[in-house]
């Protein structure tokens, strides 16, 4: 049942891949055939590419700057120094405040927790409703918040500057959670209504039976069965709000800015001297709480960004 | 489910109704109201706050006579083209290699994919030091001896938007990469053997039969690389910000710079209505093959 709720685009409807394992392809060979030089050597070139930029990040956050400036940005550090880490978490500066990048860092969280408990809340009831509760005209709505997702965000950042300001919360973390539960909430409906439209509708109607109503069933049936949905929808939206930079650039203050934005300010930061090492030392803090989701979650990260691709 | 409904069924299914006011308002008063109100108000001559003071095209015909805004849409074009093909290309032989039943599949896996968890900002503030030409690539090469040696994308006006796409690249291609392995996994294995009893070469049997197997894959990602490549924002800020000059401009920086920076609310609105316009083109021809297609079976 799990691995039904999510459709590849383009597999079969029903024999699903058991998520990206069961390689395919020709038969295997010899292991030192002319194939597999070239094979895994494209791979792990490739693959080095794709790791370097995290090297290069890592190693010069732990240079000083002499040695920055004289050595080269691939070799390892001769000293190793936690310096520019401790400074770029404590002390770095953004305009008036130098108390580095711990300040973003809370914004973030303040920021990111609240937004992924609301706007899953909301979505998973949505797509509930959706699901199971469909009424006259639920679909249309559904329509319209589907071909939204596809607007470019610069058509709606100002009518949702006045919205903000109308309510009294523009400029706050409050005002900022409020638009990422409205942005998360069309891939989240759509994730979650594709779920639930996959529960046996026996089950469902035997709970009616029952005398369960819609929050009964809500809480004590969809819920407990759709963890993994809701790991998938938890890891899609802590990457995508710790990582946002538009929204936290427009709807906060300089004081609640998301860590991101902090980011950006200190390494972009036109005055004084670059401290290279302090920079990267920075960008990896802030590079971590995604990575560190990636990692943990492996194959649950795939298949939140397949969700991206399911046809609804 | 329940179709035949009489009047006072309002109340009927009310905590469905309730529990979708959340999309409703969403649907109707941001998305559909927010593109309504700023399309109405990109005819307007707002400056430091939106009025209604309608001044016909002018915006648009100052949008379109202002070179910032002619490099952004360049530059978007220039990146657009190629981030797709590269994207797809590079994505797709990646995408082919790791389905070669080989060891290692998951480690190569999560190696292409981990900077699709990074942020367009840490993206681009990484690139922006691996090609800093003092320290960067182009420091290191010249230390090795080739004094002439010269690479770099972000300080030179004509080739920095490559500088971007180089990093853009680096983000996004494992995206494309995990899309195409999972169409490449729904493809029957019956295909491959059959193909290869007829002694077709593997080059072949990708190229004109698999590939056309994996339309709704390649549609798909297609609209998602290319409505992300409209939105391109974070990583010329964080990269560039915009400079050298105003070399390195994009549409969705034209509008944030308009509206929050330089107080001309009038061509945020006329330059975000164009981006619109621009999704619209790529989106109504998808949906329309999607959907339209989609009829045809029943």
């Amino acid at each position: 049942m799990a691995s039904t709720a999510i459709d590849y685009a383009g597999a079969p409807a029903e024999p699903l891949p058991q998520e990206l394992a069961g390689p395919r392809g020709a038969r295997p060979r010899r292991l030192l055939s002319r194939r597999n030089i070239f094979l895994y050597g494209t791979l792990t070139v490739v693959a080095i590419y794709y790791l370097l930029p995290l090297y290069v990040m890592v190693v010069t956050s732990l240079k000083g700057m002499p040695e920055i400036r004289v050595g080269n940005i691939f070799a390892p550090p001769l000293e190793i120094t936690f310096e520019p880490w401790v400074k770029a978490w404590s002390s770095a500066c953004t305009g008036l405040n130098c108390d580095g990048l711990s300040r973003g860092f809370w914004n973030s969280v303040r920021i990111t927790v609240p937004s992924v408990i609301l706007s899953i809340a909301i979505a998973s009831i949505n797509g509930y409703a959706l699901a199971n509760w469909r009424f006259k005209g639920a679909n249309t709505f559904f329509t319209i918040l589907i071909v939204g997702a596809f607007i470019p965000y610069q058509v709606m950042l100002y009518p949702i500057v006045i919205i903000l300001r109308e309510m009294g919360i523009y400029g706050t973390l409050t005002g900022l959670v409020l638009v990422h539960t409205v942005f998360g909430m069309p891939i989240l409906t759509l994730l979650f209504r594709n779920y639930f439209a996959s529960v046996p509708e026996e089950l469902f109607k035997a709970a009616r039976v029952d005398g369960a109503g819609f929050w009964g069933i809500y809480f004590k049936i969809m819920l407990p069965m759709s963890l993994p949905i809701f790991v998938v929808a938890i890891i899609l939206q802590v990457t995508g709000i710790w990582n946002d930079f538009l929204f936290g650039v427009v709807y906060t203050k300089p004081d609640v800015y998301p860590m991101t934005v902090q980011l950006n300010n200190i390494v972009n930061a036109t005055q004084g001297v670059k401290e290279y090492n302090v920079n990267m030392a920075a960008t990896i803090i802030t590079g971590l709480v995604p990575l560190i989701v990636y990692f943990a979650s492996g194959k649950l990260f795939v298949r939140g960004i397949a969700a991206g691709a399911v046809k609804g | 489910m329940p179709d035949s409904r009489r009047p006072r069924q309002v109340f009927k299914n009310l905590a469905a109704k309730i529990a979708a006011i959340p999309m409703i308002l969403t649907a109707t008063v941001v998305f559909v109201g927010g593109t309504l109100w700023t399309v109405l108000y990109s005819f307007t001559d707002s400056k430091l706050l939106p009025r209604e003071n309608f001044v016909g095209l002018a915006q648009y015909e100052r949008l379109w006579s202002s070179s910032k805004w002619i490099i952004s849409i360049q530059n978007l074009f220039i990146y657009g083209v190629c981030m797709l093909v590269l994207s797809f290309v590079i994505g797709f032989v990646l995408a082919a290699l790791l389905d070669q039943k080989i060891r290692f599949e998951n480690t190569f896996r999560t190696i292409f994919l981990y900077p699709f968890a990074l942020s367009f900002i840490v993206t681009g503030l990484v690139w922006q030091w691996i090609l800093n030409p003092q320290f960067g690539i182009q420091g290191v090469v010249r230390d090795l001896g080739w004094e002439n040696f010269t690479f770099d994308p972000l300080y030179n006006p004509d080739i920095v938007i490559y500088g971007i796409l180089f990093a853009g690249l680096w983000q996004s291609t494992g995206l494309v990469m995990c899309l195409m392995l999972a169409g490449l996994r729904g493809i029957d294995e019956d295909i491959w053997k059959a193909a290869r009893v007829d002694g077709i070469p593997m080059w072949k049997t990708y190229l004109f039969i698999v590939i056309p197997m994996m339309r709704p894959v390649l549609i798909t990602t297609l609209v998602i690389v290319a409505t992300g490549i409209v939105k391109v924002y974070d990583l010329v800020v964080a990269q560039t910000g915009g400079g050298p000059g105003i070399a390195s401009e994009v549409p969705a920086k034209y509008v944030y710079d308009a509206m929050f920076l330089s107080q001309n609310l009038g061509q945020g609105f006329a330059a975000s209505t164009m981006m619109l316009l621009a999704v619209i083109i790529v989106i109504v021809p998808w949906a329309y093959l999607e959907f339209g297609g989609r009829k045809r079976h029943g």
